[in-house]
């Protein structure tokens, strides 16, 4: 314990600054995922054959294929197969690699979500703005969209805080986020080795976190109660 | 010079033929009432005349100008369509108000997005949005609910909620108001509130077209009546001539089964 204590500062150091590249994946993830997963649900629901059938076939390809796996294959195809290493070798390039996965892989969970929710509004919204003259657009805008926002909800809180914990695949490209911060006093690094106490001790950082994601989705979930 | 035309208005889904070569002519100011069983046509005929639905054959003719023609429909652009839209207003039967905004809100809505699409509104704004609110506010008085006008629909009664939706529709002053079935959804004690509204309109001559089954307010409240069945009209003419004295079979038929006395 008192090994520990003595250990701290300098493991609270490492996992600071590897959860900040966790939060930078997160984010990152979200902010590209959620317009590109509705571009994905408005290609899904296309009446256009082929553009629907196309989305479909990524969507199936990203949701039936493991993360880790994408990871691995975008992050190293372009090197060993086509023979230009797009990424690089350095952390930037690992963090592009990891967040183009990411994005990838999140929009299509995000469009099986938002069609769900766009589907959910029913037809006499989008009639009744037709009726009152309204654009298409502003059917969407105006009408359905908070409507779509508030099913979707609870099913987007549920793939956000799993996106949380997901970042840490990110490691089996050693991208420096928490795990491989805590990782790293296992092999050895500033003086501390041995020690797999950091790698538990990473928990408490997701825990946090999604503590306050929660209440953010809760209240956010509030907030739109006041219609029905 | 009728307010409205319609000529030849026919309309297939699949292989069922829902309207065959419909044709009708209403004045300005006049209440058109449209009876019939549940499958008859009617409700196509209605959404035929918003464009929710695209009639296969035919074309409708407001105030001398022709808004749709069945020859050239897919040539017009949406902003076309649009516009001949507004000629037209539409209540539902399931209201279908937005959730989201309240009462005053709902009716509010498109005005402000009409107006704010139109140059001069940049200029005049405060103006502008002023105008619409008190006309909006106004439209809620004539339906019995100023007191109503920051409620949400969940927070109304269904007869309310109707009742909005007619102030929304009057709010783009459209020059025929389409009623599909407005009670259908309510229980006989709402009914009777958005009944004495619409009846509140006809007084006004709001020209209506009112798809209903209600068949004593239709009687008592339009200046002609059309019967349809299996997407033919069977019979129109007065409520006197189409209700107290029908010379049709089906026509004796449906108001029999209807018990209106």
């Amino acid at each position: 314990m008192k090994l520990i204590i003595s250990q701290m500062p300098v493991v609270l150091e490492s996992l600071n600054i590897g959860f900040l590249q966790t939060l930078k994946l997160f984010f990152v993830t979200l902010l590209g995922g959620f317009p590109l997963g509705l571009v994905m649900a408005f290609g899904s629901m296309s009446k256009f054959k082929p553009l629907s059938a196309i989305t479909k076939l990524v969507i199936w390809f990203f949701r039936g294929t493991p993360l880790m796996i994408q990871l691995l294959i975008i992050y190293y195809f372009p090197g060993l197969v086509l023979g230009n290493p797009v990424w690089g070798g350095g952390e930037a390039g690992r963090f592009a690699a990891a967040s183009l996965s990411f994005i990838l892989n999140y929009s299509c969970y995000f469009s099986e979500i938002y069609r769900g929710g766009i589907q959910s509004v029913p037809i006499g919204q989008e009639e009744a703005g037709l009726v009152l003259g309204m654009t298409k657009g502003q059917i969407f805008f105006k009408v359905k969209l908070l409507q779509m926002i508030k099913h979707i909800v609870p099913p987007m809180s549920n793939e956000i805080i799993t996106l949380v914990k997901d970042t840490s695949l990110a490691r089996i490209i050693a991208l420096q986020e928490i795990i491989w911060a805590g990782q790293s006093f296992m092999k050895g690094s500033k003086g501390i080795s041995g020690a797999i106490w950091p790698m538990f001790f990473t928990a408490f950082y997701y825990l946090i976190f999604n503590g306050i994601m929660t209440v953010i989705l809760s209240k956010l979930e509030k907030k739109l109660e006041f219609f029905r | 010079m009728s307010i409205l035309t319609v000529s030849n208005i026919s309309k297939k889904f699949e292989h069922t033929e829902v309207l065959k070569e419909i044709s009708f002519k209403m004045e300005r100011g006049d209440v058109l009432s449209i009876l019939g069983s549940s499958g008859s046509g009617k409700t196509t005929l209605l959404r035929i005349l918003n464009f929710l639905e695209t009639a296969d054959t035919g074309s409708i003719t407001v105030n001398d100008e022709v808004t749709f023609d069945a020859s050239n429909a897919g040539t017009k652009s949406e902003a076309e369509i649009r516009k001949n839209r507004l000629h037209f207003g539409m209540v539902f039967q399931s209201f279908n108000l937005f959730p989201q905004y309240t009462a005053l809100q709902n009716v509010m809505l498109a005005r402000e997005l009409l107006e704010k699409a139109k140059p001069e509104f940049k200029t005049d704004k405060k103006r502008i949005l002023e105008k619409i609110e008190t006309e909006a506010l106004e439209l809620l008085n004539q339906m019995g609910l100023s007191d109503r006008k920051g409620h949400y629909p969940h927070q109304l009664s269904g007869g309310q909620c109707q009742r909005v939706a007619i102030a929304r529709a009057l709010a783009l002053s459209p020059d025929i108001l389409c009623f599909d079935e407005p009670t259908s959804a309510l229980d006989p004690e709402l009914t009777g509130e958005v009944l004495r509204v619409m009846k509140e309109l006809a007084d006004k001559n709001t020209t209506m077209i009112i798809v209903t089954h209600e068949i004593p307010f239709a009687r008592d409240v339009s200046d002609r009546i059309l019967f349809m069945d299996g997407g033919v009209i069977v019979e129109e003419g007065s409520p006197s001539e189409v209700i107290e004295n029908p010379k049709e079979e089906r026509t004796k038929q449906f108001l029999s089964k209807s018990n209106i006395k």
